[in-house]
């Protein structure tokens, strides 16, 4: 187990590493400097000069690059240049509401795509089986941003139950901010219910063929009683599986959907900070998220080793 | 019955604040302001927030695009045009108490005109030679030379005084003289201001006014219709704003910007650098087709660089009629009868993507190929407005009365006339409107006969706003959303 962490581990470290390098060297590709972007048509060269200056952007490509890195690892992210704050404090007040929302339409999806595809294979064939799985093919179908649009429709707009976007904030009590992340949360959790669900239907179906359920079913348990403490257990390796993938999807998702929403997220200042060409913010939201991503995969990998004995060897089964 | 007793409930909580006017209001903006200091940035919106609501100049500029007193009670201009003398308004204090008096012009100015300044517009303080204070409340400002536009240009918001005691903390907590304070922001999604108690001119109506960032239309739609928001001065997309006009809730307001929205042409590179050709293209673009295909009718053509409302306007719009025979035959006449191939650079807004779409097709009438190319506005500005690597782009020019750019020497038209330099010059050193007026006439035939860049119209201020709601700018002859006269109707 400590061999197969400390691997992965490594392979983690290497992948930020990399993707730090390309985030920072694209974004010097880019065309647009930030400096003429913030100071507009009427500026004069030696305003822009200075500017330059006070945002150290004269300095060499890689000494730039190095203490960006340098500051990452020590906890420093800059300062913004639009903004002209700590970028760290722009992130603390985005991630408590992105990373709220993401967990909340994580759960969401969650309740609603594991029981109603054990559900579904259960009842394999049968007019539940058939409906649900129908319900599923069109919320895979259906993009995020337009059923967010139809949510707001028809809960804001028409009947005035929930407001239209916007976040309330934390300070204005839990209720509220929940309020104002519960539409997003639905946008974002349903069509990844619907995938969900499909891998939870197949994944118990194929199970439900193996030897070791007809053996608890000759022990003596009952149809259900196998489905759950046999069957689902071992279908969740693929569950787990796409769970990770989705976290990186939701997070995807939700620079679209607070937009649609006007949420003050992480999405919203990754999508402005591109727009504007606040740079530092660019790069270190985007390692930010990349670190995410490839934390959550190491989580994944994690949790086969709990699931399944047989990796925690080493020695993959499969 | 429990029911009803709750539906009547809900409906005196809802009546209650009925029956008193409102005194809060949301506006609805686009773009959020990068920070709210208007000395140290050009964005658009740091002005739309804190112009005459936090920050004010010495003069300030009303809804007519008339220069009012601001901090300034009165001035007096010397025969020769070059000394300034401000009578400063007494008793006025900025929002941490200190009061305000001549240091704080001096310095304001000082910090914009020094080095390491970082203001977006320096161009203001240019003119001025020395600046000084006779008395606590006296500036006496002496120009280098006389300046029509000086105290209009006093005007702006990157013009507005701070106070050396706060002015290095305004990006994240604006200290100014005006009649609303900050009193929160939630990065990313709104800003809060309250009323200024201690304001040394009227108070305004408003206690409180909640300025919204919400930048996508369909949002900014349902933002509206679900009440969340009550003005949106600025909407993002003429396409929609129809389905405001059919409900009463809403009143739609269609005034005028001072953005000319052109078909800039780099005038150096081949075939855009002879005339006959640049004519010719003027003669292909039908404006009204424009106008409708892109903006959806909103919008009033322009013949020259010059806005249509401004007194010392004049109609240009029939220079160049559209008339393709007369496009194909100045073509041949110049040397392409069979047209050319160039490329048309289109920064995001909605007027220049889709209008360079309806352009491209009417220039190729006469046989003009485009090949369309969207960027970003960073790109615009580092490609085209810098590096003045372009032959066709469309954008508009949203300063006020900004003629005076085709005199620039390094500008991205790449536009040259002696003839206009001094027209330009003399204009800059006369002072008497009529004579100005004049001047700004001839101005802007020379560059209509010159044909410098393709003039389509005027861009046209969608606002939508609450019924009730009364007081705010139908037209922006500077960008600001000035809600001191805002009040609620009852």
């Amino acid at each position: 187990m400590a061999l197969f962490l400390a691997r992965r581990l490594l392979a983690l470290a290497l992948t930020l590493l990399v993707a730090s390098a390309v985030v920072f060297g694209v974004l010097e590709v880019l065309p647009g400097d930030p400096a003429a972007m913030m100071l507009g048509v009427n500026a004069r060269a030696d305003t822009l000069a200075a500017l330059r200056a006070e945002m150290g952007l004269d300095r060499p490509l890689l000494v730039r690059y190095f203490q960006w890195l340098g500051g990452l690892l020590t906890g420093d992210l800059g300062r913004s240049y639009t903004y002209d704050v700590p970028v760290a404090r722009l992130i603390r007040d985005r991630v408590v509401v992105s990373l709220p929302l993401a967990v909340l339409a994580m759960g969401l999806s969650t309740l609603i795509a594991i029981p109603v595809g054990v559900l579904a294979a259960a009842r394999h064939n049968r007019l539940t089986d058939v409906s649900v799985m129908g319900a599923a093919q069109l919320g895979v179908a259906i993009p995020n941003f337009w059923f967010a649009m139809l949510l707001v429709i028809v809960f804001a707009v028409e009947l005035g139950w929930l407001p239209a976007g916007g976040f309330a904030g934390w300070d204005t009590g839990i209720p509220a901010a929940l309020l104002s992340l519960l539409l997003p949360a639905v946008a974002l959790a349903l069509p990844q219910a619907a995938i969900l669900a499909r891998v939870t239907r197949s994944a118990v179906l194929e199970t439900l063929g193996e030897d070791y359920i007809r053996t608890a079913r000759a022990k003596g348990l009952t149809r259900t009683a196998a489905l759950w403490r046999h069957g689902v257990r071992n279908a969740l390796i693929p569950v787990v599986t796409i769970l990770g993938l989705q976290f990186s999807f939701l997070l995807a998702g939700t620079i679209i959907i607070e937009q649609v929403f006007y949420l003050p997220g992480l999405g919203r200042l990754i999508f402005q900070a591109i727009a504007q060409r606040d740079l530092i913010v660019v790069k270190d939201l985007v390692v930010l998220l990349a670190a995410t991503v490839v934390v959550v995969n190491f989580l994944v990998d994690v949790a086969y080793a709990l699931l399944d004995p047989r990796l925690r060897a080493g020695q993959r089964g499969y | 019955m429990q029911r009803f007793v709750c539906g009547a409930l809900l409906g005196a909580l809802v009546a209650g604040p009925a029956l008193a006017a409102r005194d809060d209001m949301i506006m609805g903006m686009v773009l959020e302001p990068p920070h709210l200091d208007p000395t140290a940035g050009a964005a658009a919106a740091i002005d739309e927030v804190v112009y005459a609501n936090v920050f004010e100049g010495l003069t300030r500029i009303n809804e007519a695009g008339v220069v009012r007193p601001g901090l300034a009670e009165s001035w007096t201009v010397s025969e020769d045009g070059l000394v300034y003398d401000f009578k400063l308004r007494e008793g006025v204090r900025f929002h941490d108490d200190s009061a305000f008096d001549a240091e704080d012009v001096l310095f304001s100015f000082q910090r914009a005109m020094g080095e390491g300044s970082v203001n977006a517009n320096k161009m203001i303080f240019e003119p001025i030679h020395s600046i000084d204070s006779p008395a606590p409340h006296a500036v006496s400002i002496t120009l280098k030379q006389p300046s029509g536009n000086f105290l209009f240009n006093l005007g702006y918001g990157d013009a507005v005084i701070v106070a050396p005691e706060s002015a290095d903390g305004n990006k994240s907590n604006p200290i100014g003289t005006g009649p609303f304070t900050l009193s929160r922001r939630v990065s990313g999604d709104r800003v809060e201001l309250a009323r200024n108690d201690d304001y040394w001119g009227e108070a305004p109506a408003l206690a409180m006014a909640t300025f919204k960032f919400i930048s996508d239309p369909a949002a900014a739609v349902a933002a509206m219709m679900a009440g969340d928001v009550d003005a949106f001065a600025n909407f993002p997309a003429p396409e929609l704003m129809t389905q405001f006009e059919a409900d009463p809730r809403f009143q739609v307001v269609i005034g005028s910007t001072e953005g000319e929205t052109i078909l800039a042409m780099n005038n150096a590179r081949e075939p855009l650098d002879n005339l006959q050709v640049r004519r010719a293209i003027s003669h292909a673009l039908d404006r009204q087709a424009v106008i409708d295909g892109a903006m959806f009718g909103y919008g009033t053509p322009i013949g020259s660089h010059f806005a249509p409302h401004h007194p010392a306007y004049a109609d240009l719009t029939d220079r160049y009629p559209h008339d393709l025979d007369r496009a194909r035959a100045l073509l041949a006449e110049a040397g392409y009868p069979n047209g050319f191939s160039a490329t048309l650079k289109l920064p995001p807004p909605s007027y220049a993507r889709r209008g360079g779409e309806i352009i491209a097709a009417q220039l190729r009438e006469i046989g003009i190929e485009l090949e369309i190319i969207p960027v970003e506005w960073a790109q615009w500005l580092e490609q085209v407005f810098r590096g003045k690597d372009y032959d066709f782009t469309i954008v508009s020019h949203t300063e006020p009365l900004d003629i005076g750019i085709y005199a620039e020497d390094d500008y991205y038209f790449n536009y040259h006339n002696p003839e206009f330099d001094a027209v330009i010059e003399k204009l800059v050193g006369t002072v008497e409107p009529a004579a100005r007026n004049e001047l700004l006439g001839q101005a802007q035939r020379i560059i209509a006969d010159g044909a410098v860049n393709g003039f389509l119209f005027q861009l046209a201020k969608h606002g939508v706003w609450n019924t009730n709601l009364q007081g705010l700018w139908y037209n922006s002859p500077v960008q600001a959303n000035d809600l001191t006269g805002v009040y609620w109707e009852e």
